[in-house]
């Protein structure tokens, strides 16, 4: 019999597409509710007009790894105060993907907007772990001769690998530490500098993001501890 | 006009509004939560004191209006930015004539801007032609977030905006304020990615291109074809308010922007009435880039009075008395990107 605390894991493990963070994590999810093996999840968002594109991801994401879990039957995910949040929940309780939540409105799936984001999230913690190596002492050089393995075990590397396989990336533990986002390999201490001038910018970015994301879900709904957002 | 320790800076605010989001204008839970999330901007990223009640930030005085950026807020001239919005509210939340009203009570104090939509088609065209002679104008705001009728958004690298850009070069105008919001078509694309601008902007050489929000929450993409394309400038309004709430995030944010695209291209907004100009204005002169960020250039006076003024009265051919010109003519510059083209 599935556990709320079952659901939550689970949930853990699905993030928000843009920002590279579990939705658990950000104070995504509002609240869960099990009956007798059907499982109902609501999620709330920074804004009423948060992109229609990511919320469907999350919530798509949402309703995939909480029906996988064993004695799970139906599943509904709602979307809270969100102007797109009822074609969305009947979308992702359908199974039907992104056309049927805005029939006429999309040229496809959005998978590769998905990837789009993915590649960002890897450049962005590649510099986070790139700029932390460089405070404490290493040269350019180093970096660029490091393979996977010989990075600090920190959650920046685990999520990195992970991204990496997802994007089918080499991320065995002799492989390159550092690549570019399309996985191609960099081959000198001046292009990896290069290449960490980019990524830089795209960490400021993705970070800035998340800030004002869990800025405005605070403004939006208070700031209420953990275990009261998923009341 | 500001001065502080013995400088002097001339203020253009990019991106005023003077809007009607009251509940009676409404016209559906959209217009209403369109608002919302703007009221919500505005309490997280204000100063406790600044934050104003819901009802006044729906609908504010031309009274408020005037004394935010004028009596107290050393603003110089307001770049008016309508956003229609009418499938949200009855009268539109602010609209050219609208904004050309107020204008008209304060002479010399706004610019004008207009605003097409390529979804119109010829008669937008004949529309914009009318609208171009009626207020002379010299830019126009794009929004390509607004939903028509079944539409939720638009493109600029179409043919149909081509022809609304080509236009624009004929009539005149010459500075295109282009604003991304979370909705476009298809709608399973990033809304909010700018690589549509990079198109026009190499074909449209002669006009400039002005990245409202620096491109937020797309920062990077917005640097990079910034870079590439030198008739693309970045408007501050947004990341302004960050100078309070995220200081050091703010720092990282304009110190890419000097690194890529140069202190000649960025543009100080308020983006009123979500933030007034008053504090952003004294806090702006008053901020230094971190000394730990040695990553970044210095934030010089000179680049200061750029950024608040000089830069978009270069864009606007705005009258800038002598002594406040300091710093005018492009320099030298460090970043990535090239000079910024300046037509004549």
């Amino acid at each position: 019999m599935t556990t709320r605390a079952a659901v939550l894991d689970a949930l853990a493990g699905v993030r928000d597409p843009e920002l590279d963070e579990p939705l658990t994590e950000l104070g995504f999810v509002s609240g869960v509710s099990l009956d007798d093996g059907e499982v109902a999840v609501r999620l709330r968002l920074p804004t009423y007009f948060c992109s229609p594109s990511f919320v469907y991801l999350m919530a798509a994401d949402a309703h995939a790894a909480v029906a996988a879990l064993p004695g799970v039957g139906a599943v509904r995910v709602e979307v809270d105060d969100h102007f797109a949040g009822t074609a969305i929940g009947d979308a992702t309780a359908s199974e039907e993907g992104f056309g049927a939540a805005f029939p006429g409105e999309s040229a496809g799936e959005p998978d590769a907007l998905r990837e789009r984001f993915r590649r960002k999230a890897l450049a962005a913690r590649q510099a986070r772990i790139a700029e932390r190596m460089l405070a404490a002492g290493r040269t350019p050089a180093q970096l660029a001769a490091a393979t996977l393995a010989d990075l600090p075990p920190e959650p920046d590397r685990e999520r990195c690998r992970a991204l990496r396989s997802e994007l089918g990336v080499d991320a065995a533990p002799a492989a390159p530490a550092f690549v570019r986002p399309d996985g191609a390999p960099l081959a000198s201490a001046e292009e990896l500098t290069r290449f960490l001038r980019v990524a830089r910018l795209v960490r400021v970015s993705l970070e800035g993001n998340g800030e004002l994301c869990r800025g405005l879900l605070r403004t939006r709904y208070g700031e209420p501890a953990p275990e009261e957002a998923i009341a | 006009m500001y001065e502080k320790d013995g400088e002097r800076y001339f203020v253009v605010d990019g991106h005023v509004h003077f809007w009607d989001a009251s509940p009676e204008n409404q016209a559906n839970e959209f217009g209403a939560g369109f608002i919302n999330c703007f009221y919500d901007y505005h309490r997280n990223l204000s100063p406790p004191e600044e934050v104003w009640s819901l009802e006044r930030f729906q609908r504010y005085s031309e009274q408020d209006l005037m004394h935010d950026l004028f009596e107290v807020g050393y603003v110089d001239v307001a770049i008016f930015l309508p956003t229609y919005l009418t499938d949200f509210y009855r009268r539109g939340f602010n609209t050219t004539e609208q904004n050309a009203a107020v204008a008209d009570r304060h002479p010399g104090r706004f610019i004008v801007d207009g605003s097409w939509d390529p979804r119109d088609g010829d008669a937008g065209l004949a529309a914009l032609e009318e609208l171009a002679e009626r207020f002379q104008l010299r830019g126009v705001k794009l929004y390509t977030a607004e939903w028509r009728g079944d539409s939720r958004g638009w493109r600029l690298d179409t043919p149909e905006a081509a022809r609304y850009l080509a236009k624009s070069q004929e009539l005149g105008i010459r500075n295109i304020h282009v604003h991304k919001g979370p909705t476009i078509w298809p709608l399973d694309r990033d809304a909010f990615d700018v690589s549509d601008v990079d198109h026009v902007a190499t074909d449209f050489p002669d006009l400039n291109f002005i990245v409202e929000h620096v491109g937020l929450p797309r920062l990077e993409d917005f640097c990079w074809i910034a870079t590439q394309e030198p008739n693309v400038y970045g408007g501050l309004a947004v990341a302004m308010p960050f100078i309070h709430t995220r200081p050091r995030y703010f720092a990282q944010v304009l110190g890419e922007l000097l690194y890529w695209i140069g202190e000649d291209r960025i543009l100080f907004a308020s983006d009123y009435a979500i933030w007034r100009p008053q504090w952003l204005v004294e806090r702006f002169v008053d901020f230094e880039i971190p000394a730990d960020m040695t990553e970044y250039p210095e934030l010089t006076t000179t680049v200061k009075r750029k950024i608040l003024g000089l830069n978009a009265a270069g864009l606007y051919d705005i009258d800038v008395p002598h002594d406040l010109r300091v710093g005018l003519a492009p320099e030298e510059t460090t970043a990535i990107g090239s000079e910024p083209a300046r037509p004549a």
